[in-house]
């Protein structure tokens, strides 16, 4: 499954604008940053409440495929603008983490191995 | 020896936390480092860079890269750890509310490095700091 296709199915929007399509290999869902690096590998979609610089540089460090953030929390414009410059897709839709986490496993993302 | 960088790292500066693993990243890119070998090192670095900036009074990271191996090595001016073996325990974490809050406080800071590393030493002196080296085969 690809983001734009995650884009789609699960009405999230994009809020880092236009961006290169890529496959989401595997999910994961978590908001604790230490358990995301010990499991975190390339091409993951990451689901997390915590908006903030931290999460951009993880993403950025282990090349995730997306930030998904849940509930339409707010996410502050410096973390946007910081994920535009690291080039990490980060999405925001109004479902809880659950609900997207569904979605991942419904379409066939596997889950995100302990690395 | 390919490269030899040292980075300084602010005490409580969230801000800028990850900025020195990100820099190492970009240098082991530039390399051609094998992805398996990058993410590894990047885990190690972050957690370290974390450490530094959330426990100690600030510090630096040594970064060097030769033929057949990466060296990182985090080293600060801080309170130390009293009790190692409680400290490399999982989940076993003496992180302030404040950075709980953001997510980190984990415990697992310290495992994690020691899981990714293929050589991994922690030394540390109570009320000096702490001094941790790190070895990743190519």
């Amino acid at each position: 499954m690809k983001v734009s296709d995650f884009e789609r199915i699960s009405g999230a929007k994009c809020l880092t604008g236009p961006y290169e399509d890529r496959e989401i290999a595997c999910g994961y869902t978590c908001d604790l940053l230490s358990h995301v690096m010990g499991r975190g590998q390339a091409d993951m979609a990451w689901i997390t409440v915590q908006a903030h610089m931290n999460v951009i540089a993880v993403a950025a460090l282990l090349d995730f495929a997306c930030v998904i953030i849940p509930e339409s929390l707010p996410v502050e414009a410096p973390i946007v603008a910081k994920a535009k410059d690291e080039d990490i897709i980060l999405l925001s839709s109004d479902r809880t983490a659950y609900e997207l986490v569904m979605l991942l496993a419904e379409n066939g993302v596997a889950p995100a191995k302990k690395g | 020896m390919i490269i030899k960088e040292t980075y300084p790292v602010k005490a409580d500066d969230m801000t800028c936390a990850g900025d020195v693993s990100a820099r190492i990243k970009r240098h082991m890119k530039r390399l051609g480092i094998p992805s398996s070998i990058m993410r590894r090192v990047s885990v190690c670095t972050y957690e370290a860079e974390i450490n530094l900036v959330i426990h100690s009074d600030g510090g630096q990271i040594d970064f060097e890269i030769s033929e057949d191996r990466i060296l990182v090595r985090a080293r600060d001016v801080g309170p130390g750890i009293p009790d190692i073996d409680k400290a490399m325990t999982e989940g076993w974490s003496t992180a302030s509310n404040e950075v709980r809050n953001m997510g980190f406080g984990a415990g697992m800071g310290l495992p994690n490095m020691k899981r990714n590393a293929d050589d991994f030493h922690i030394s540390s002196v109570v009320g000096e700091g702490t001094d941790i080296s790190m070895i990743f085969n190519i």
